[in-house]
């Protein structure tokens, strides 16, 4: 083992091989689909990068009305008052309840734009290479796929909220439409961060230590 | 797990016995790990390989038990407020129906979707997947696409996320009425904690594997 940690470490590409993302089967090239998954087979995922830009656009342009536009209409005997995702936030932390507009907060605003500086930040330094270590943008890769999903709490604490509250003329809380703009941000998100081929990463920075292996050796 | 060096003859080995990382294409020689071990990519540290044991019969019961309690969850009442005289209830279908108007309906067809639908096919592909391996029979037919679109699916199941909701709701309409638990709230409390255990006992690639070998 301790003369394979030396060797360089072989890639699936680099033994001419394809491997399929989905059930992590080899292939030789000659195959399209994974026989054993039927998963589409691509050494490197040319489009990924593309793709990932596109639905980051479209998240970013859900985003920006889901902040601006109201998010919960609440209708009370004495006043109507809606409120947009920040706003409703400061509202909880005036009644005292700073651990939930803490966490409106996180899920809402923190995570979602974090998610687009970290994709944004995966998908240029895919292509130019870093000097942030692979491993570092792998695990970041792999936080935002697991907490991506998460955002999604905004709207359902909408529609619970929507479906709960219809006391007649006390009490009644409807959606705003910053909740549909605020879950298709997120969808796209998703679709965003799926799209990324994390192969890409470990390429660009082979490619580097390879290159600066070699200046060291002339 | 061996890892295939640039200088090692393992590729005269059959192409069925070779792993490739998913996450960063590393390729090994697959070695099934002891049960309960796991076999870790080593370049970017992706789980590979987990097998636990008597996983499959495990899965099976508790994929029954989340499928159950999805259907009754879904009828009963979930959460109920009263104030003033005056009360709601509501159970999930009314959650999801909440954004009915306009373009609103589109919302709550995603959200019906997410928190109960693709759940419950993804329990349904499991089962149909899991069943035969379980029992040492050959897999039924389209096994492997319809294991392909349970794992596809994964991300937008969202049972879980919905339940963390609930919690935040409640704490939102604390002043404003007041509150009660209706049993479908605990039933898909339960079903939360089932889940998370579930997709920790899937290993799919032992999954994989025992599609792939024919049994017959």
């Amino acid at each position: 083992m301790e003369i394979a940690r030396n060797a360089p470490r072989l890639t699936a590409r680099e033994a001419g091989l394809v491997a399929c993302r989905n059930c992590a089967r080899v292939w030789t090239p000659d195959h399209d689909r994974c026989e054993r998954c039927g998963s589409r087979l691509m050494s490197r995922d040319a489009g990924s990068i593309q793709r990932v830009w596109a639905w980051w656009i479209a998240g970013m342009t859900c985003y920006i009305p889901a902040n601006i536009y109201p998010m919960l209409v609440t209708d009370t005997l004495t006043h109507e008052s809606a409120s947009t995702i920040v706003g409703g936030a400061v509202e909880i932390a005036n009644h005292g309840s700073y651990g939930i507009a803490a966490i409106i907060l996180i899920a809402s605003v923190l995570i979602p734009v974090g998610k687009f500086i970290a994709i944004a930040f995966l998908a240029v330094t895919a292509r130019r290479g870093s000097g942030v270590p692979p491993e570092k943008r792998q695990h970041l890769y792999e936080i935002v796929e697991f907490i991506g999903r998460w955002s999604m709490i905004d709207v359902f604490v909408v529609a619970i909220l929507s479906a709960l509250v219809q006391l007649s003329s006390v009490a009644s809380i409807h959606p705003g439409p910053a909740a549909l703009t605020f879950a298709l941000s997120v969808i796209f998100t998703m679709l965003s961060a799926q799209s990324f081929d994390s192969r890409l990463i470990w390429d660009k920075a082979r490619a580097r230590r390879i290159a600066a292996r070699h200046k060291k050796d002339d | 797990m061996t890892e295939v060096t640039a200088g090692a003859t393992a590729l005269g080995r059959p192409l069925e016995d070779l792993i490739a990382c998913p996450s960063c294409d590393a390729l090994y020689v697959a070695r099934m790990p002891e049960t309960g071990g796991r076999a870790v990519c080593d370049r970017c540290h992706t789980v590979l390989i987990a097998p636990k044991r008597r996983a499959g019969l495990r899965i099976i019961a508790l994929t029954v038990a989340v499928l159950i309690l999805v259907i009754s969850a879904v009828f009963f009442p979930f959460l109920e407020i009263h104030r003033l005289g005056l009360g709601n209830r509501a159970s999930i279908i009314d959650t999801a129906t909440a954004f009915s108007s306009g373009p609103m309906a589109i919302l709550g067809l995603a959200t019906l979707f997410m928190i109960v639908i693709v759940p419950l096919i993804r329990m349904i592909l499991i089962l149909y997947v899991l069943t035969p391996v379980v029992f040492d029979r050959p897999p039924w037919p389209q096994a492997r696409r319809f294991f392909r679109w349970s794992q596809d699916l994964k991300p937008w199941a969202m049972a879980e996320i919905f339940a963390i909701g609930c919690a935040v709701a409640l704490v939102k309409v604390a002043d404003l009425a007041q509150i009660g638990f209706g049993p479908a709230f605990w039933m898909f409390s339960a079903l939360v904690v089932i889940v998370l255990f579930n997709d920790n006992y899937l290993c799919t690639w032992s999954v994989w594997k025992s599609l792939e070998t024919p049994r017959d």
